[in-house]
């Protein structure tokens, strides 16, 4: 029973993160048409985001410090990060071993900048193309951001620790325990999904934007600029790709290709959802999740060696072949 | 010639000149020069670009022709090179039975998940063969260790039994791949004053095979096969309502192209006896889709071009580095040396993937022909500078 548990937990936060690019992708797809294979490479700049956080915040000028000596007995060069000298040394400090949950602040309008760029610079061109254009134009941008990443940070991944307070060990029950940053991811996408599903649901932009995505000309011709809102909401799209990628920083050390080893799974989840419907991409994603870390348990590996690895895409391949449309797809939307 | 007509065997004639002066007309640069570093005529990479021309010109047969993307071609290189090196364990070093096996195996696996993948169109058939090709790529790595010898990749070693050939050679080495008695790895060099240009046996076996290859393909894009698939690319419910079925054909392209990349696994395995699962992993699907569609899919060339473009970039443009590019700016002035140094540094070197993305943007943007149609553009804007009449510049209406 417990290892059951153990794995549902398992899938949980993997699923989460699958569940949040899924859900980009399926806004920009559901709004824009647009099949995007940059969308990985968003969540990488989403992680990047709080690398670059940590090293601004990390900024730090040299003292010479007489009392300490190295081990040749020169006098010792101490660094303080400016943060430790403008707010104390115990604010500043806790301020940096916060610099994750902070980038969250950052990432979000640098991300929605991105976005805003991408869409209006290079996407919006591609509306008319094929889908086969969409997806090649926007994997070569997939290259091009990994790319300037990897020149600007190295190939090697950056430890982005996650603040001392959360990056214990939670105990759950008397026989389970499980790390607390990955309880924190859990809940923070189902914050921001719920967040993005209110927004869509509560709010009259929100309307608008389910309104055009059901029928973007009659929308158009209610004297409603949908172009426009469906920008914000690719902007809005990549946030989200961008948070999940600053918060699983800590799970998994930020590198320049994470994005790609997460796009192919998410393209997985977004199809197996349905594409274009929201909850189907949350589901699907949180379901393969768990089903993931099912496969890897020990006993199912011995029944069916190798099944973790290819369980999504069996999966994927089964739902393709028998439910073309996903598990919550419309009818009649890309069937 | 051939049963080609006049046009097409032009173009047969001029790749078959390029591929065999090749050493040649890769090698332009003395060997002594600071340019010689651009030389692309060594064996091993000559060898890449006809091999990575073959895989191109495969799946230029299958995206060009029916507009079916696929994502999961390198899956069916690495099956390829995994049964060509089996047979170099097994049988013999050979070269002939074991290029045979790949294109077979390769071609057995195609049909499989060609029939499954093909009944879907669009991207979900790009997502079905990419999960297809992920899992082959997975397995590869883990379940199937005893066939694929997992990280560490299929090797000869000196206790395969070979049955027609020598398990170890005389002096206890592993015997080296060859084609009754040509070995693979033989090469002869031809200096002429400050030039140095290097033959090798292997390169023109695999330019051989490359050049059938593309003979094949000619006669495909040729045949009335060949406008079948065409008229899959341009409307396949018009094609349902005149009561014909598409998917065997498309089964056919599918099959095709999977045993072209098969061929192109198993010359890469003649010309270095090891297969590893990277070389089917999804990004190696990506880079055969970044050749054809740099070359120009769905034209004849095209992809052949494409694969040495990158090829190239790959390995020679990769190799520009600051001191390179510090001695070809040294007439200007320090400051501004430096600084053009500075903005050309990101772009060369281990950058070079940046180049290549940026040029791939561009040409998915604005050539959607590939360098192919790059050049037609530039060559009938000078026939119609050198025409006076306007009439004859009427360009045909595109296909």
């Amino acid at each position: 029973m417990d290892s059951i548990i153990l794995q549902i937990l398992n899938g949980l936060d993997k699923g989460s993160a699958y569940a949040l690019i899924a859900l980009g992708l399926t806004l920009i797809f559901g709004t824009l048409g647009v099949v995007n294979f940059a969308h990985g490479a968003l969540f990488m700049i989403g992680a990047f985001c709080s690398v670059t956080l940590q090293r601004i915040l990390n900024l730090s000028y040299e003292t010479i410090d007489a009392t300490q000596t190295d081990f040749l007995g020169n006098p010792l060069k101490v660094k303080t990060p400016y943060l430790e000298s403008w707010f104390g040394p115990e604010m500043g400090s806790s301020i940096i071993e916060w610099s994750v949950p902070l980038a969250i602040l950052f990432a979000i309008p640098v991300m929605i900048g991105i976005g805003f760029i991408m869409e209006r610079g290079l996407i919006k061109h591609f509306y008319k193309r094929p889908h086969a254009d969409q997806i090649l134009v926007t994997f070569g941008l997939a290259i091009v951001l990994q790319e300037i990443v990897k020149y600007y940070f190295g190939a090697n991944p950056i430890q982005t620790p996650a603040p001392e307070a959360l990056s214990g060990i939670a105990q759950l029950t008397s026989t389970i325990v499980y790390p607390v940053w990955r309880i924190v991811y859990f809940c923070f996408s189902l914050l921001i999904i719920g967040a993005v599903f209110a927004f869509l649901q509560f709010t009259t932009f929100g309307m608008v934007v389910r309104a055009g995505m059901a029928d973007r000309e009659t929308v158009g011709l209610l004297g409603i600029d949908i172009d426009r809102k469906f920008t914000i909401m690719f902007g809005i799209a990549a946030a989200v790709a961008g948070l999940a990628g600053v918060m699983y920083g800590p799970i998994n050390a930020p590198n320049y290709h994470m994005g790609m080893d997460f796009l192919v799974l998410s393209f997985v989840v977004v199809v197996v959802g349905g594409m274009g419907s929201l909850p189907g991409a949350v589901l699907a994603g949180f379901l393969l999740g768990i089903l993931e870390s099912f496969a890897s348990m020990e006993q199912v590996i011995t029944l069916i060696p190798g099944i973790n690895q290819i369980i999504i895409y069996l999966v994927a391949i089964v739902i393709l072949l028998t439910r073309p449309r996903g598990l919550m797809g419309r009818k009649g939307v890309m069937e | 010639m051939l049963g080609l007509d006049k046009k097409d065997s032009t173009l047969l004639l001029i790749v078959v000149a390029l591929t065999m002066l090749a050493p040649f007309i890769l090698n332009p640069f003395p060997t002594e020069s600071g340019l010689a570093q651009f030389n692309a005529g060594y064996p091993d990479l000559m060898q890449r670009f006809v091999i990575f021309g073959i895989f191109a010109i495969g799946f230029n047969i299958l995206f060009g022709l029916t507009g079916y993307l696929s994502f999961g071609h390198a899956a069916f290189l690495g099956i390829g090179s995994y049964s060509a090196v089996w047979m170099f364990k097994l049988l013999s070093m050979n070269i002939i039975p074991a290029i045979l096996l790949s294109v077979v195996i390769a071609g057995i696996f195609a049909l499989v998940i060609g029939f499954v993948s093909l009944r879907r169109t669009g991207i979900y058939f790009s997502i079905l063969t990419l999960a297809f090709a992920q899992m082959s790529f997975a397995l590869a790595y883990s379940v199937l260790t005893p066939l694929t010898n997992g990280e560490t990749g299929l090797q000869l070693t000196l206790n395969d039994p070979r049955i027609l050939g020598i398990s170890q050679t005389a002096d206890g080495s592993i015997p080296v791949t060859n084609l009754f008695g040509l070995e693979m790895r033989g090469a002869f060099d031809l200096v002429v004053g400050p030039w140095s240009f290097t033959f090798s046996a292997g390169y023109y076996v695999c330019a051989v095979v490359m050049l059938l290859a593309f003979y094949m393909s000619i006669r495909i894009f040729r045949s009335p096969f060949g406008l079948m698939l065409r008229a899959i690319k341009s409307n396949q419910q018009r094609l349902n309502y005149t009561g014909l079925n598409p998917k065997p054909y498309t089964l056919a392209a599918f099959v095709i192209s999977g045993m072209y990349a098969g061929l192109a696994g198993g010359l890469m395995a003649a010309m270095d006896p090891l297969a590893g699962a990277e070389r089917m992993q999804w990004t190696a699907s990506g880079e055969v889709v970044l050749m054809t569609i740099l070359g120009g899919a769905g034209t004849l060339i095209g992809p052949v071009l494409g694969a040495g473009m990158i090829k190239y970039f790959e390995n020679i443009f990769s190799k520009i580095n600051d001191n390179v590019l510090h001695s070809w700016f040294s007439f200007m002035p320090d400051g501004l040396e430096d600084s053009v140094v500075f903005i050309i540094h990101p772009f060369v070197g281990k950058g070079w993937h940046l180049t290549l993305g940026i040029i791939f943007m561009l040409v998915v943007t604005f050539l959607p022909g590939g360098l192919v149609e790059g050049g037609q553009r530039i060559a009938r804007l000078f026939r119609r500078k050198k025409t006076v009449e306007p009439k004859s510049a009427k360009t045909e209406p595109a296909e």
